[in-house]
């Protein structure tokens, strides 16, 4: 392990909770307003930190256990991600697998403690999670299977993550630019369902019936929420960081150079997401799993086309 | 230049997909028009890079009739015969997006299988060209509306010049102008024939016409 592989996971866990910042001041400014400050959830975070937990007496174990799980796993996964052409801290091969389904298991806890609430509104929280992480989970595998099949890492013993991204090039764009393209696009679609923003769940919406993400975590309170909050910035900076690998392929081979990119990469992407929060929409719930089957459908026509 | 050719035919296949799982009419006419715009480019990155006239000619045609013409003629057709603005499919829209893959599936395993002769054919052509006449056929049997069943076949026909202007390149400029013309021509007499029909029955709901027998 290089010191360079380890300035990832640092940044990341430095910086994560800043690109919710940097989405809100950009709605805020679309909006006309001046927004919260950018260090915002810092300040929420360290806030909640210092309250004491509320439980309810209905709720087992499990209630508790989620939030410390879910960001254990977010740490865990964070760990894998490789960033700028650099290797992740662990790589080994076959890892996207291990990423996609310690997301999984974040989700999973997620839902279990909104279920344990007994609530009416998480339930059906986390039944929409559910189903529409579903769908979310074979865009993102095809999609990073594309990836896999373009630069050539289709054994076993090469299929690892890191290797993959740090393979796209600016010479694989231009030879398979199309395909390259699709891919993004599902993923983005994936970026956006996964961290519940805009045209699937709208995070600043406080009616339980039109909620996914926020529902289930109503009942969480001082820390737990806290560490939700984080765990959700953890995950939104992991698949960012997946999607920024493969659309911006500066690859120089000077670490401080390709991180940089990366980086820059990750903050254009959060004026992205603001961005089209501003100018779109929610979905209605019943367009949303169409959305995801043709973010589905852009990654499986990409590994046709990469297949071919 | 092949690079071009496939962003193109990834162009028509992602138009494909979205006829398939848009429910509004208006929608699936304005994305034909973009998909007959995307195949109006198609001689000038197949053929040789200095262009003869008649290149251009047909280029300029093909736009003009695919993507100014037929979304007119269907719009007012829709205008007219008062429409309802939804495509009222019998395959729901997901499954519709489902199947348009799987058949993009069976059409690049076909476009394997089927080597053509000549030397320079991009390979995605042929799978594109057999996935447009299969989604061309599956929209006329899986839509009600009658205007559905006219889009289906412009989609078809757009299969067919896809192939014919990537494959031969060098189609006789006659030929090529004879399949314009009978597509529009066919596509006019549709318009009109909704129209008719429409005004006959109050609907263009093709699913009730084999009740009209004898």
């Amino acid at each position: 392990m290089s010191a360079t592989q380890l300035i990832h996971p640092l940044l990341a866990l430095l910086l994560a909770p800043l690109m919710l910042g940097v989405i809100n001041r950009t709605k805020a400014f679309f909006a006309g307003r001046t927004g919260p400050p950018l260090l915002q959830l810092y300040a929420d975070l360290f806030k909640l930190l210092r309250k004491g937990s509320v439980y309810s007496r209905t709720a087992s174990w499990v209630f508790r256990a989620g939030p410390v799980v879910g960001l254990a796993a977010a740490i865990a996964a964070l760990a894998l991600t490789p960033f700028g052409g650099q290797r992740a801290v662990v790589n080994f091969p076959c890892d996207l697998i291990a990423l996609a389904y310690l997301l999984g298991l974040m989700r999973f806890f997620t839902i279990l403690a909104a279920l344990d609430t007994g609530s009416a509104f998480e339930g059906m929280g986390a039944s929409r999670e559910a189903q529409f992480s579903a769908l979310a989970e074979p865009a993102l595998l095809l999609g990073l299977a594309a990836v896999a099949r373009l630069t050539g890492c289709l054994s076993l013993g090469e299929l690892s993550l890191s290797e993959m991204l740090a393979r796209v090039t600016p010479s694989a764009w231009q030879h398979a630019g199309a395909a390259l393209g699709l891919v993004a696009a599902a993923l983005l679609v994936v970026f956006l369902a996964e961290n519940s923003r805009i045209p699937v769940d709208d995070p600043n919406t406080h009616l339980e019936l039109t909620m996914i993400h926020e529902v289930m975590v109503l009942d969480h309170s001082g820390p737990d929420f806290a560490y939700i909050l984080y765990g959700a910035a953890l995950k939104m900076w992991i698949l960012g960081a997946v999607l920024i690998g493969v659309i911006t392929p500066v690859r120089t081979g000077d670490a401080a150079l390709d991180i940089g990119a990366a980086l820059g990469g990750m903050f254009a992407l959060a004026v992205l997401v603001g961005v089209i929060e501003s100018i779109m929409a929610r979905l209605r719930l019943l367009r949303v799993p169409q959305m995801l089957v043709g973010a589905t459908v852009l990654s499986g026509l990409a590994l046709v086309l990469l297949l071919r | 230049m092949s690079g071009w050719i496939d962003v193109v035919m990834v162009a028509l296949i992602l138009t494909n997909l979205v006829v398939l799982g848009s429910s509004r009419l208006n929608t699936c006419i304005r994305v034909i028009a973009l998909q007959g715009v995307a195949l109006g480019t198609l001689p000038l990155m197949a053929g040789p890079s200095v262009l003869p006239l008649r290149m251009i000619a047909l280029t300029a045609g093909t736009m003009g009739l695919k993507g100014v013409v037929f979304p007119w003629l269907l719009l007012r057709a829709m205008r007219q015969a008062e429409v309802r603005r939804e495509v009222e499919p019998y395959v729901g829209y997901i499954w519709s997006v489902v199947v348009g893959l799987v058949s993009l599936g069976v059409s690049v395993w076909l476009g394997g299988r089927l080597p053509l002769p000549g030397a320079a054919n991009p390979t995605l052509a042929v799978p594109v060209a057999l996935f447009m006449i299969f989604v061309g056929l599956f929209v006329i049997i899986s839509r009600r509306t009658a205007l559905s069943q006219i889009l289906g076949y412009i989609i078809l026909e757009n299969g067919v010049y896809a192939f014919g202007m990537v494959i031969l390149g060098e189609v006789p400029v006659l030929v090529e102008l004879g399949v314009l013309l009978d597509a529009f021509v066919a596509v006019f007499v549709m318009g009109i024939a909704i129209y008719h029909i429409s005004r006959e029955f109050d609907h263009v709901d093709a699913d009730q016409l084999d009740t009209l027998k004898g």
